[in-house]
């Protein structure tokens, strides 16, 4: 579809329309092909996503069960947040703009191992056959948190086959993080030093920490619970002699660090953003650059904050509400380096910087209510309520999905060589925002009133929190399908670009948009650090252009 | 208070109805205001530099700026300290929440799907009811029959999953009569939104009322008693020492010795193991041959055989408590409710605060 826009246009060759047979998509090993693969897929996954997301809100309009039986609803909040976090969220930013961006960034031709990023596709691809087989074969009721012996013994939905799906899953995302690293290790340009490096770079290194080192224990967690339903081993159920706390441990060991796997590379993103809309050094590069290795490592040492209620220790609880707080602190430090940033810059009103102060906004108020969620005492009182499901949403959809958003349509014209149409890129942001803050906050309120998640059926006292929600979800809705819309259109009608539409200073606004496969017919050599506005050649031109016209 | 005149009414917040309730949600307006201070501050800060420093001409380069230690310094350890500060709270009101009350009303709870069972000490059952007398300290003992549960009461800032395979526990002082919530917030099944009910806080001589009014079956002890005698257990575990088991009599509460030299305390956690998994943890000097009770006795048995065995509890003059008398025979059923409330008051799981 893009090749095909791409064909008709005069100019040279690109990586879109150096081969069009299906064959040259399904077997191309360029990083920047193996991204767009991705985004194919995963918007999919987005759409079906957002389909039974539609189904939860339709659903919670009235207090009473009608739309849907129980088993429907219960099958349709697992699938939205299996599908969203494992086939969305968790590959969405390093596979689509990390593996599109990361080799122009470091002024390299492809990744460490090329046909091994092919091949995390196809893994991919594979595990979401998987789950689609397990949704049309009646799917899973357990939640996405898969809690045994719930899971292991009394579902009667597929969980063994969801849960080898995730196994399979799993191995994309390890085989991505560690052509990263490699990468990242390996693959730098001449002058390219670690300090030299993108902050979009650095994050998406702390991201493949964490996949590497994190994603083999989801891995073993969803294969022992499969043992457990399939052969009656005892691990889980203490019928067979098992510790279902014990799943929650292993469970969370993986899924909060993956929560940094959804956040770190937004953070990367809107990093680039906030730096190259505003012409300025981001503030304390330093800091922000290590605030994202701090972030894996501390990420990994907080799971515990997930079972304050399940009566583990006291102190086990204290360690780690203490630790958890001391991961608030460099999410914290960024969002004060950012803010700093735009201070004294030169600011652009375009969509890709409604996009970063959208997340500036919406991450704090994520961040912020993890304080409360976080707080020994309170927690027993907010977990498992729609507090939890506002914070998480902030995060994840007010994190994590505008950041994605933002960068999508920040390098947008460096994918396709055409520019988005930027009033309608702003309008469906703004909506976006609206929508989103009117879905979720009125979950805060309900949370702390006691509402629990996973409610098919609820009191009525809560029935208006749940149609303001469902109508901020309606407005929501219109914001996400808006931009397919114009993206689909601009691939054809949009504006043609040069190399550097933004006149950013990112090494991959140096090359031809769209660029040719080897991605730079010279080799670059880094001679500055990041973010230094003075060097890039659009801005002189401008300069001078708006020289001649004064005079 | 009646449930159904919340139908047309928005709350905010949910009423205070527990003594954790107030300095719960005092928590609950500082996190909230330090929130919108810091959301605003850097909403505003965002939108002032965009405003006032848009981009004015498109070859505009502003001044750069490196950063600043001091400010770096500031924005980490400012924030650091505020946590610290919510962290010490929070831990603050965890150790209240956690730690028993030594002198409370104890109620054995069992989550199955999709209902709640209660045991008042006096043998009172409900299902998916709680009654509880006005501004007495209340224990909850819990455990699942089958998947994971939680048993949450939004009006008393409460909730304590309910585990199969382990005892949790919960406490709190009811500190408003009237009709409350009562959620399964662990997501258990199909059901999941029906396992709900009603927490009614009642004024104490209502509650007493309700007491002698509720279906009544023998007390956990005087039940466990049966079953002690039904199962055989007695014929090991004799009155004093010398059987093929330990004598239980007084042992709870107590430490100990294990055959691998280490101690245990022993809690309801350890005889409900050891009824269960007799080898798990074997009393020193003891055979590894008492058979397992697994899938002969329901959660509800195990727990009577329990309650009996702490109402054997301390004989030795002196730490018993004040007219303890255990092998006195447990009274009649049909005895009038002002006897059975002594006779459990001293010997079973409820202790001396017990109204009288």
């Amino acid at each position: 579809m893009a090749s095909e826009a791409m064909n008709k246009t005069e100019g040279s060759v690109n990586y879109l329309n150096a081969a069009t047979t299906v064959k040259s998509w399904l077997l191309t090993l360029d990083h920047k092909r193996i991204g767009l693969l991705y985004l194919f897929a995963i918007s999919f996954f987005f759409a079906l996503g957002g389909m039974f997301a539609t189904l939860v809100r339709l659903e919670l309009v009235t207090p009473q069960g009608d739309l849907m039986s129980a088993e429907m609803y219960n099958r349709a909040f697992t699938m939205h947040g299996v599908i969203m976090i494992f086939f969305f969220l968790i590959p969405s930013i390093p596979a689509v703009l990390g593996n599109f961006c990361i080799p122009l960034m470091l002024g390299t031709k492809d990744v460490a191992f090329p046909r091994l990023n092919l091949m995390s596709w196809y893994v991919f691809m594979i595990g979401a056959s998987l789950m689609m087989y397990t949704l049309i074969s009646g799917g899973i009721d357990t939640g996405w948190t898969f809690y045994p012996p719930y899971s292991s013994i009394y579902s009667n939905s597929q969980v063994t086959i969801a849960g080898v799906s995730i196994f399979i899953t799993g191995f994309s995302s390890i085989l991505t993080g560690l052509n990263f690293m490699v990468t990242i290790h390996t693959m730098r340009a001449p002058g390219l030093t670690w300090f030299r490096l993108p902050l979009f770079i650095w994050a998406h290194y702390a991201t493949a920490l964490i996949m590497v080192l994190g994603t083999p224990v989801i891995a073993i967690t969803v294969l022992a619970l499969a043992f457990e339903r399939t052969l009656q081993i005892g691990i889980f159920d203490p019928k067979l002699g098992g510790d279902p706390v014990l799943f929650q441990h292993m469970f969370w060991f993986y899924s909060h660090p993956a929560v940094y796997i959804m956040i770190l590379p937004s953070m990367g993103v809107v990093s680039e953003l906030i730096a190259n809309m505003t012409r300025k050094r981001i503030f304390g590069y330093a800091f922000v650059a290590f605030s994202s290795l701090a972030i894996a490592v501390f990420g990994f040492l907080v799971w515990g904050h997930h079972m304050f209620t399940t009566s583990q220790s006291m102190y086990t609880g204290a360690v780690f509400s203490l630790i958890s707080y001391a991961v608030a602190i460099p999410s914290a430090i960024k969002i004060f380096n950012w803010t700093a940033t735009i201070y004294k810059g030169s600011v652009s009103f375009d969509t890709p910087m409604i996009y970063a102060l959208a997340f500036l906004g919406l991450f704090t108020i994520g961040g912020m209510t993890g304080l409360f969620l976080a707080a020994l005492g309170l927690d027993i009182h907010l977990h498992d309520t729609y507090f939890v499901v506002a914070h998480f949403h902030y995060v994840m959809v007010g994190g994590a999905i505008i950041g994605y958003l933002g960068g999508l349509h920040y390098w947008w014209p460096k994918m396709t060589g055409r520019m988005y149409p930027e009033i309608w890129g702003r309008v469906s942001a703004v909506i976006i925002f609206i929508g989103f803050n009117l879905t979720f906050f009125p979950q805060f309120v309900m949370g702390y009133l006691g509402m629990p998640r996973r409610y098919y059926a609820y009191v009525p006292e809560f029935q208006v929190y749940h149609i303001l929600s469902s109508a901020g979800a309606s407005i929501l809705a219109i914001g996400f399908v808006m931009p397919v819309i114009y993206l689909a259109y601009s691939l054809k009608y949009g504006e043609r670009v040069g190399a550097n539409p933004w006149m950013a200073s990112g090494l991959e606004w140096q090359t031809p948009s769209p660029p040719p496969t080897e991605n730079f017919t010279y080799q670059p050599v880094i001679t500055h650090e990041p973010y230094e506005f003075e060097h890039v050649e659009e801005i002189k031109a401008a300069r001078k252009a708006e020289e001649i016209q004064m005079a | 208070m009646n449930s159904s005149s919340f139908l047309f009414q928005v709350p905010i917040m949910p009423e205070q109805a527990s003594n954790f309730a107030f300095e719960v949600d005092l928590f609950y307006y500082f996190l909230t205001a330090l929130t919108v201070v810091f959301t605003v501050a850097i909403a505003l800060a965002a939108l002032v530099f965009m405003i006032k420093y848009r981009r004015r001409s498109n070859g505009e380069v502003p001044e750069q700026i490196e950063g600043a230690m001091k400010l770096e310094i500031a924005w980490t350890v400012i924030p650091f300290l505020i946590t610290m500060f919510i962290f010490a709270w929070g831990a603050k009101l965890y150790y209240q929440m956690y730690t028993d009350p030594k002198e409370s009303l104890e109620i054995f709870i069992t989550g199955k799907q999709w209902m709640w069972r209660a045991q008042h000490p006096d043998g009172q059952r409900e299902i998916n009811e709680l009654h509880l007398p006005l501004g007495r300290r209340v224990k909850l003992t819990m455990t699942s029959e089958d998947v994971l549960h939680a048993y949450s009461i939004p009006a008393f800032r409460t909730k304590t999953d309910v585990v199969p395979g382990r005892y949790t526990t919960s406490w709190f002082t009811p500190t408003k009569t009237g009709t409350y919530h009562l959620f399964c917030a662990e997501y258990c099944g199909t059901q999941h939104s029906g396992m709900i009910g009603k927490i009614v806080v009642m004024e104490v001589a209502d509650y007493q009322a309700w007491l002698r009014g509720a279906p009544r079956d023998a007390t956990p002890a005087e039940a466990g008693q049966k079953l002690f005698t039904g199962l055989a257990c007695n014929n090991c575990h004799l009155e004093s020492d010398g059987g093929r088991g330990p004598a239980l009599a007084g042992l709870f509460g107590t430490d100990q010795r294990l055959q691998d030299g280490s101690t245990v305390k022993v809690d309801e956690t350890y005889l409900r193991e050891s009824i269960l998994n007799p080898g798990a943890k074997l009393a020193a000097g003891y055979q590894d041959d008492m058979p397992t009770f697994q899938g002969l006795v329901t959660e509800e048995q195990v727990a009577m055989i329990i309650a009996y065995i702490k109402s054997i509890g301390p004989r030795q003059p002196g730490r018993s408590a004040p007219g303890a008398n255990p092998v006195t025979a447990p009274p009649s059923p049909a005895a009038p409710p002002q006897t059975a409330t002594q006779t459990t008051g001293s010997g079973a799981a409820t202790k001396s605060n017990q109204p009288k």
